[in-house]
Order: C-alpha cells, then sequence, then structure tokens
C-alpha cells in the first residue's frame, strides 16, 4: 500500500505551515476566541485546600445571595447527577468530576460558581463556607494504595542473570513533570434540556475513548454528547486529553442551573489541577556477559498515578510494553509493575508517556554496565543494538518494530558529534580539572499506540471475559463541491503540528493540485466527523494513521473522478468539471454511480492485535529510532551544567514535511531539557503544591534551550501508507537520559537524579 | 486568576496623587509599571481597594544629574536609557526580569516593592543611594539601607509615595560588579552579590540569601569567604542552605575580583 514519492511530489518538500499566516496575525480561533452559543455564563471552581480531607460541609448561601452569581454546582450535586468515571482496572475508588466526600489531592474540585463573569465567580467562591476534617495525605508512593500488580516474563531471565558476567542493580525515580501549553484548558457546555443533549465546546486532544468515558460519568449515550474542539489549538503535549473531566464539571453546571456556561481555566488551575505525568521508582536490574553483551532486563516499577486511577491511566505503565528491551536484542526481560495511588493530583498524559520513564533508568543502566565493564559506552550499544536485516523484528515482550538500521544512525550521530576527538578532548579538558562529560542515549521511539495495550493490566483470564482492543484507526474525509473546491475533514485535532498543511500536501498529490488549493477542517464534531475511539493527537499517530486516512480518503476521490473520465472517453478533463458532472449532472455518470463527490476512509495500521495469552503485544504500529550524543561541560564552582555541543540523529520513516518535523524534534528537545536540567512537580510532606506558579515550575524558556544538531536517515514504515513514522516525542525520550549519563560523567558518579539542577550537582561535586 | 474589585483612579498631578494616598491610606496601592503589583493583584495576594494608578503623571518622568548623583523619577522604566549612566544598574538590569517586563517595570516601583531577591533594591544599598518619599505632610529622604526593612517591607508609609530615587555617580577611581546565578534566565536569582571598588575599599552587598539587601564587611584577603560566614540563608525547593552558603563566597569572589579588575 506504499507510493513512490520523489522530489516530484508535495509530501517531502519541507512547505511552510500553511496555518501560520493567519496564526502570525492573531487570526487564530482558539477556545476563547469561540463563541458558540449566546448567553454563555462564567465558571470559576472552588478547589480543595487541602491534599487529603473529610468535606464535613459545604455551605454556598452566601454566594448564592452574591448579585450576578447563577447558582452553584457542589460535590452533592455530582453525585447526584453523574457516575464515577469508567476506567480499565476494576475495583478502584471512584473517581468523580468533584469531590463527593472527600477530597484528595490539593487543586480537586469542590464546586462550581457560574455567574454573569468570572470576577464576580471567583468572588463568590471565597463566600463558600467549607468545613474540612484533614486526613493524613499519603505522600510516599511506597505506601500509597495498590491498585494495579503484574508481573511479566519472558525468554529465561533467570538463566541468563545466572550467567551474567555482571549484574547492575539500581533505583531510578523519574519525577513528575508536566507540559503547561500557552492555552490552558477551556468548556463552554450547553446542556439542552428539550433534546437530553450535552453539546460541549473544548480543546480537547483525544485519544477519543475519553470521549466514552465522559459520556458514561454523564449517565448519556455516546449519541448525546456532542463534542466540538474548535480548529485551533494552543498546545496541549498529551495535557489537554483530561480536559474531558471538566466537560463532564462543567456539562453538569450547566444542565443544573439551565445556562450554556464557559470555563477557562487560569495557569494556578493548571498547575494544580489538570494533569501532569507520572512519577516512577525503577528499580532495574541488567545481566551483562564480559563483552558488554546485554542478557537480560528485570523492571521493578512502582508508578504514582497520583489521587484516582484517570483514564487512560494506567496506560503510562504500559505504553513502552513492546519497547521494554529498548534498541537491543536482549531476549529476556522481566517486569513487575505495580500502579499506586497518593494525594496527588491524577497523572494523565505527558510529551513522551513512559518513555522518559523506560529510558532514563534502561539508557543509564547501559552507560553504567559500560563504565563498570571498563567498555566504552558507544561501543556497548553498537554490540547490542538489533540488527538491520532483523526488521521486522519482534520483541520479547510482543513489540514489532517495523524498520530502521540502528547502527547507521548511530555511526551517523557520532560522526556528528565528532566522538573520537570528542573523547580525546575531553581527556584533555579533564587533565586541566575541568569537568566535561558524554553521554549517549538510543531511543526506540514508539508511534501509534495500540489501545489494547492498556488491557495488559488485565490478566489474560480477565482480558478473556472483555471486549479485545487494537485500536487505533482514524478516519478522514474528503470532498469536492460543485464547483471544484477541494475539502478535507479530519479528526487529529491539532494542537500546532502544521496538520493542515500535511493533508493539504498529501492531497496535492493524489489529486494533481496545489496545496492551497485544499481546505483543511480541524475542528472534529463528534456528532459529525469520521472519528473512531482511537482518533486524535497523541502517541505521534497523525503522520502515519492520520495522513493515511487522508491519503486512502483521497484516493477513493481520485478514483471516481478517473472513472468519470473513463466514462465520458475524456483523459483531459479537468478536475473541476468532472466534479461539476458529480455535482451537476448525475444522468452523464457511470451506470450504478453514486452522485456528488464525499469519501470516507479509515485506516488502521496492519500490524496491531490484542495482547496474547502470554501478555505480548504489539504496542505501537511504528517505531522510529533516535540516537542522541550529549557533551556537557559542569562548572565545578557552581554546579551549573552546561552543554557544549548536542546531536541527535533520527530516523523517522519518510519524512512528509521535513521542516514541520524538525520542529517537533526541537520541540521535544526542549521539553526533554526541562526534565533534565529544571521541571518538576514537588508537592511538601501535607500534600500542598510546592510548584504552583511559573516561579517555581520551572519551563525553560528560550535562552535555556541549548543548541541542537539535527541528522536525519529515512527508513520507510512498511505499515502506514506513505511509510511515515512519529516523531513528535521521540527527544522528550532520550534528552533526560543522554543530559543525565553526560553530566554522571562528567562527574565520574553514577547516581544522578533528575531534574539536574546547579544546586544537586554541586552537592554531587561536594561530597 | 482575577482581582478582587477595587476602585480606579487615574491622577494627574503628584499633589493628587498624595492627597488619594492620605485619604485611603494602607487601603490604596500605588501602580506604575505593575510588573509584580499586576500578578499579585490577579492572584488576589494583593486586595486594595483603590488603585492609585500613576501614569498619567507625567512630571514624575525626569532624571536629573545634580551634586554627582542620578535623581531618577518614579515613572523611570527599566529599559530607559538614561539608567546607563549608573554603571551597577547598568550591569544589574539584564538580570532583571525580561526584556518585556523592563519596558513597564520602573525603577522605583522596584525599590518600594522591596523583594529581597530583586537586583535594584540591592544596587541602591551598596551605592549608598536614597530613596526620596513624600506625602501630604512633605518629603524625606531615606537612606536605602534603613528604607529596606525585610521582604516586601520599606519604610515607606501607606500615604506616602515614592517619588524619587538618588544614584550615586562613579567617583574617579571607582568600580563595579554585579553578579548572580539564577536557574533560568530572568528568575529570581539564588545568590545575587554587588561589589563597589575605589579609594575607600571595598563594598559588599548581598541579595537573595538575606531577607534585604545587606551590607557585609569583607575581609579583603578572603572577600568571598568572609562573606560566606555572615550570612544563613535558609534552604529552599531549589537550593540547600549549604549551596546557598557556597554561592555567597563564590560570587562575592568573583565580583570583587571582577571590580579590582575594572579599577586595575
Amino acid at each position: 500500500m506504499t507510493t513512490a514519492v520523489g522530489q516530484e511530489t508535495w509530501v517531502g518538500r519541507p512547505l511552510q505551515r500553511l496555518e501560520d499566516d493567519a496564526l502570525l496575525k492573531g487570526l487564530g480561533r482558539y477556545m476563547d476566541d469561540i463563541e458558540p452559543v449566546a448567553n454563555v455564563r462564567h465558571a470559576a471552581i472552588l478547589r480543595s485546600a487541602f491534599a487529603h480531607a473529610r468535606i464535613t460541609r459545604l455551605d454556598p448561601s452566601a454566594a448564592l445571595e452574591l448579585p450576578g452569581v447563577v447558582g452553584v454546582l457542589t460535590g452533592a450535586d455530582v453525585l447526584e447527577l453523574s457516575r464515577p468515571f469508567p476506567v480499565g482496572v476494576d475495583g478502584v475508588r471512584p473517581y468523580y468530576a468533584a469531590a463527593t466526600d472527600v477530597a484528595r489531592y490539593a487543586g480537586e474540585p469542590l464546586a462550581v460558581v457560574v455567574a454573569r463573569d468570572r470576577y464576580i465567580a471567583e468572588d463568590a467562591l471565597e463566600l463558600i463556607e467549607v468545613d474540612y476534617e484533614p486526613l493524613d495525605p499519603v505522600l510516599d508512593p511506597e505506601q500509597g494504595e495498590l491498585v494495579s500488580d503484574r508481573s511479566f516474563s519472558y525468554g529465561e531471565p533467570d538463566a541468563a542473570f545466572a550467567e551474567a558476567a555482571l549484574v547492575v542493580r539500581e533505583r531510578f525515580t523519574f519525577p513528575r513533570w508536566s507540559c503547561q501549553p500557552l492555552e490552558t484548558y477551556g468548556v463552554v457546555a450547553d446542556w439542552d434540556e428539550g433534546s437530553g443533549v450535552l453539546t460541549a465546546w473544548a480543546n480537547f486532544q483525544g485519544p477519543f475513548t475519553l470521549h466514552s468515558v465522559a459520556a458514561g460519568a454523564l449517565g448519556l449515550p455516546g449519541s448525546r454528547l456532542r463534542l466540538i474542539t474548535p480548529s485551533d489549538s494552543g498546545g496541549s503535549f498529551g495535557i489537554k486529553a483530561a480536559v474531558y473531566v471538566y466537560v463532564v464539571l462543567i456539562g453538569l453546571a450547566s444542565r443544573k442551573l439551565g445556562v450554556p456556561v464557559r470555563w477557562t481555566e487560569d495557569r494556578l488551575e493548571h498547575l494544580v489541577g489538570s494533569a501532569a505525568s507520572t512519577s516512577r521508582r525503577t528499580e532495574l536490574e541488567a545481566a551483562f556477559a564480559a563483552d558488554g553483551e546485554l542478557l537480560a532486563l528485570r523492571y521493578d516499577v512502582l508508578e504514582d498515578v497520583g489521587a484516582y486511577l484517570r483514564a487512560p491511566e494506567p496506560a503510562t505503565t504500559y505504553r513502552m510494553h513492546g519497547s521494554l528491551t529498548g534498541a537491543y536484542r536482549c531476549r529476556s526481560v522481566a517486569a513487575r509493575n505495580r500502579v499506586v495511588l497518593t494525594n496527588r493530583c491524577p497523572s494523565g498524559l505527558n510529551r513522551g508517556f513512559g518513555g522518559p520513564q523506560l529510558y532514563f533508568p534502561l539508557e543509564r543502566t547501559m552507560e553504567i554496565g559500560a563504565r563498570r565493564l571498563g567498555l566504552d559506552p558507544a561501543a556497548v550499544r553498537r554490540r547490542n543494538l538489533i540488527a538491520a536485516d532483523a526488521f521486522p523484528y519482534r520483541t520479547p515482550s510482543g513489540g514489532l518494530y517495523d524498520s530502521g538500521d540502528y547502527e547507521a544512525c548511530l555511526d551517523d550521530a557520532l560522526e556528528l558529534v565528532r566522538y573520537d576527538e570528542r573523547r580525546e578532548e575531553q581527556a584533555a579538558a579533564r587533565a586541566e580539572g575541568r569537568l566535561v562529560g558524554i553521554g549517549l542515549a538510543c531511543v526506540v521511539e514508539p508511534s501509534i499506540s495500540n489501545m489494547g495495550y492498556v488491557t495488559l493490566a488485565q490478566t489474560a483470564e480477565e482480558r478473556a471475559g472483555t471486549l479485545p482492543k487494537s485500536g487505533n484507526a482514524e478516519g478522514a474525509t474528503v470532498a469536492i463541491g460543485p464547483l471544484g473546491g477541494i475539502t478535507i475533514r479530519i479528526a487529529t485535532t491539532p494542537q500546532g503540528q502544521g496538520h493542515k498543511t500535511v493533508c493539504a500536501q498529501v492531497v496535492a498529490d493524489v489529486l494533481g493540485v496545489q496545496p492551497d488549493e485544499v481546505e483543511v477542517l480541524t475542528e472534529v464534531d463528534t456528532s459529525t466527523t469520521a472519528w473512531t475511539v482511537a482518533s486524535g493527537n497523541y502517541s505521534s499517530r497523525f503522520s502515519g494513521v492520520g495522513t493515511g486516512a487522508v491519503y486512502l480518503a483521497a484516493q477513493k476521490i481520485a478514483a471516481k473522478l478517473q472513472a468519470i473520465r473513463d466514462h465520458l472517453g475524456d483523459e483531459s478533463l479537468s478536475l473541476r468539471r468532472a466534479a461539476g458532472i458529480a455535482h451537476w449532472h448525475p444522468d452523464a455518470l457511470p451506470e450504478g454511480m453514486e452522485a456528488g463527490l464525499y469519501e470516507t476512509a479509515y485506516f488502521a495500521a496492519p500490524n496491531l492485535a490484542p495482547p496474547d495469552n502470554d501478555d505480548r503485544v504489539a504496542s505501537s504500529a511504528a517505531h522510529g529510532f533516535l540516537v542522541d550524543v550529549a557533551v556537557v561541560e559542569v562548572e565545578r564552582a557552581t554546579g551549573e551544567v552546561r552543554v557544549l555541543d548536542y546531536v541527535t540523529v533520527h530516523d523517522a520513516g519518510r519524512l512528509l514535511n521535513p521542516l514541520l518535523a524538525e520542529g517537533q524534534v526541537r520541540g521535544g528537545f526542549a521539553h526533554g531539557i526541562g526534565a533534565a536540567l529544571f521541571e518538576r512537580v514537588v508537592y511538601d510532606d501535607d500534600g500542598n503544591l510546592l510548584t504552583g506558579t511559573f516561579m517555581d515550575y520551572l519551563c525553560p524558556t528560550a535562552p535555556d534551550i541549548p543548541r541542537l544538531r539535527l541528522g536525519h536517515r529515512e527508513t520507510p514504515s512498511p505499515f502506514t501508507p506513505l511509510g511515515a513514522k512519529g516523531l513528535g516525542e521521540g527527544t522528550t525520550m532520550s534528552v533526560p537520559a543522554a543530559m543525565a549519563n553526560a553530566v554522571a560523567d562528567a562527574l565520574g558518579v553514577e547516581d544522578v537524579e533528575l531534574p539536574l539542577t546547579p544546586s544537586r550537582v554541586w552537592e554531587l561535586l561536594s561530597r | 486568576m482575577k482581582p478582587c474589585r477595587f476602585e480606579y483612579a487615574r491622577p494627574g498631578s503628584v499633589d493628587e496623587v498624595l492627597d488619594l494616598l492620605a485619604e485611603h491610606g494602607s487601603e490604596a496601592k500605588v501602580l506604575a509599571g505593575g510588573q509584580s503589583l499586576v500578578p499579585a493583584l490577579n492572584m488576589r495576594l494583593a486586595r486594595p481597594t483603590v488603585l492609585v494608578d500613576i501614569n498619567d503623571v507625567f512630571d514624575l518622568d525626569n532624571v536629573a544629574e545634580t551634586d554627582r548623583a542620578l535623581r531618577v523619577d518614579a515613572l523611570v522604566r527599566q529599559a530607559d536609557p538614561r539608567l546607563r549612566r549608573i554603571p551597577l544598574v547598568a550591569q544589574a538590569l539584564p538580570f532583571v526580569g525580561h526584556f518585556v517586563t523592563r519596558n513597564r517595570g520602573t525603577l522605583a516601583g522596584s525599590i518600594a516593592h522591596a523583594d529581597a531577591a530583586a537586583e535594584l533594591p540591592l544596587a541602591l544599598t551598596v551605592l549608598g543611594g536614597h530613596v526620596v518619599v513624600a506625602s501630604k505632610n512633605g518629603r524625606r529622604e531615606i537612606p536605602a539601607d534603613e528604607f529596606f526593612v525585610s521582604h516586601y517591607t520599606t519604610e515607606l508609609r501607606p500615604d506616602e509615595l515614592v517619588v524619587e530615587t538618588v544614584w550615586p555617580l562613579p567617583r574617579p577611581g571607582e568600580s563595579f560588579a554585579f553578579e548572580e546565578l539564577a536557574q533560568r534566565h530572568g528568575d529570581f536569582a539564588l545568590c545575587m552579590c554587588a561589589v563597589t571598588a575605589g579609594a575607600d575599599g571595598l563594598r559588599v552587598g548581598l541579595g537573595s540569601v538575606v531577607d534585604r539587601p545587606t551590607l557585609v564587611e569583607v575581609d579583603p584577603k578572603h572577600p568571598g569567604a568572609s562573606a560566606a560566614e555572615q550570612v544563613d540563608p535558609p534552604g529552599h525547593l531549589h537550593a540547600s542552605p549549604q549551596y546557598l552558603r557556597h554561592l555567597v563566597e563564590v560570587l562575592v569572589d568573583r565580583a570583587v575580583a571582577r571590580a579590582r579588575g575594572a579599577a586595575a
């Protein structure tokens, strides 16, 4: 199903984004720009002041007396009007859109005030009287409530450990961190009492499974939750998946109060109450042969998902399940995955989703193994990389790596960074007393998630009683109007990635038009758009299945146009003329052909299946690969980490638009630098959020991002129509590991923690 | 993040401002550049009932040189090129927030706000400058070292307006250095140090690791170590007490070396 794409095609060209002209003029249509319904009232949310407390009394009467206040939705109303959000693990504590009796994290919604404007709503919040009975919070994941505990074993790990020349066993903690898009969550909810339909506009990003979750909580059939996304979204990086909770909460407020309600999350709310990554403690044991061969891995994972197991969790724990052995041909791996609840904001999607948490321990361990064996870390990587002739490669845990040439990528990266010279420079610098270090990371970057991987949280027996899942499909519609105008409608909810541009490139090639002749509608309306439960913008799936669906729909249109030309015996018939006939002159169409030109297609990756009875799963459809090399210098006096050079070489299959691809790599790099050097979400011992503003939650800003040098290879995927793989998350997965490796190398230590702040690095130095 | 309800006044003269302050006292808050106040309003950390916007008081925009000092009016923005005549301020300003906040933020506003981790209060203290405040009862000139009391706390009375800050200009042979370490560009520093070196010897001040801009007596042979002995910084989210004390030593030594180098 692949197509040949060469220089003559639009696909593959570094086309400037069609979106940018409007966005740069301030003409984007974001959630707060649209006024989809008249007479909207404004919500503000009362949030728990305690990490864990029983709400013994919540009295809104004074708030209700404030002029301009429409009404208040309380936790008691939420309990009465909705159900707990469905989730993929049985028997966990129920999770509602607001605390119904006990608040379990600081910032959990307790009530919603709806008023004439947001100012009055916030004034009214202060008038709600709440009596708390504080309860002991649990912040230590080791003490957290266990909600899932599964063990897996593939190959012969015990035998491999028995024969190992070296066993590395270390504990790694990946801190909770976040995305912080410029645009925060936003919802407008309009409950129609007459039809029983809730229409909600929200800057949701998928996965659209969460539409089903929201409908379940509302007690509505999916057809009565009409969810509409605006055409533009000011970034998400995963975090806006969880806006579905507020679709329910604000929807309930609209239902109770009989008015349309808007809620725009502010930054304080976003920091305290939206979502964040899990924090993961991993004890990783690795068996090495004396020559550096990686023989086996044993993971003991403790995943802190916060106060509630919120769908799609525990997906973070299983997203990388097919890639537990990373880029290496190691055939034995075991894992124990424990998922626990603590009194923190529930976790959610965050660029990299499970990848940074996996590769930090794995790639640190590869480096530690090399160091203890007295081998060069690049040589140890090379010794273990999956060979180019082994693809498609089935990993021991069931992952199906589609294509790649990992060693060639490594060669490219080492050449780009001038590895051997760098090592010589490092030796010279050390001789002068300078602390220079070099760190690598080799990362297999999965894209196009198989929704079935989440069901690994259940045993095979438990799964047997449920609908098997392999969801990954995307839909798209291509239509041509009576005057020849071409419109594409997609369900991939772009958040700034340039989906319009790439879709236009794809369709321009298939239909033989210019990209700017193609209109691309990015708004999703669950009542009218072609979507599936897997739709949305996550797991870097657009370039594979998103464009796949567009490509197939365009091919359907092209085939119909060609059939019209063939029927009329006029190969030179223009697109406009052929389309005109389909609309204006159905009598001229071939026998049996439907009038009109409106074609929808769905594309599902051909290589994804539900987990098998031995818990093996192809957790993603496509797998890119990247090699990063970081060269850093630690300033001895202050512990500051300076990046002297950083290179990353990617193979993400066919690059549909190299300009956009580079943007994705650079964006992932910036986010990865955040995790490596700056960002973490911190709670105190009482469960109060200490990083509740941008003064303390340190997102790197432009001057804080080091220079990045990029290289690319292109090994097409056999499983996506255009041969493309995702590449939006790779550097977010690699950078924390590569930077930690480089700093550990510079300092000559093994136990480096993220983020590598000056204070921490100095303390490592002064031990 | 919407402020509480407040009355908004936009007087056109200093006298009108002082009338309003006399009338409303601690219920009023003066708005100049707003780069600290407006976020505080939005987070409801500041809850004035009257906001006195002085941006229409056009006679508060002068910079005058008198008596070997630069007298800077209350509305002069941090980005104002006239401030480059004060070498220590010119060195410190790139650390103050960001380009866009300096376009709006005022010198006097930063002084009146008195964040212990702000650069300009430290610079004024080390230079031995003054703060000129006015009320309906008249003017007084307060030495910087007395003006700053503690975090966000100054000698300014509720009915007083900072009308001017007074910055001594360099004397012959005098040189300056400003050093700080922040995790990100534009952040409040973990530690900062300002130094003047001249005929009278060294003058060393610290910020961030203390609750107000603080002058320390240093041993000229071991300036950093002797400065570090005089502070006891509490640790916080971003740094341990040991690290902060260590930074004092490193930054003081750097600043002193640089000031001496410039003087030589």
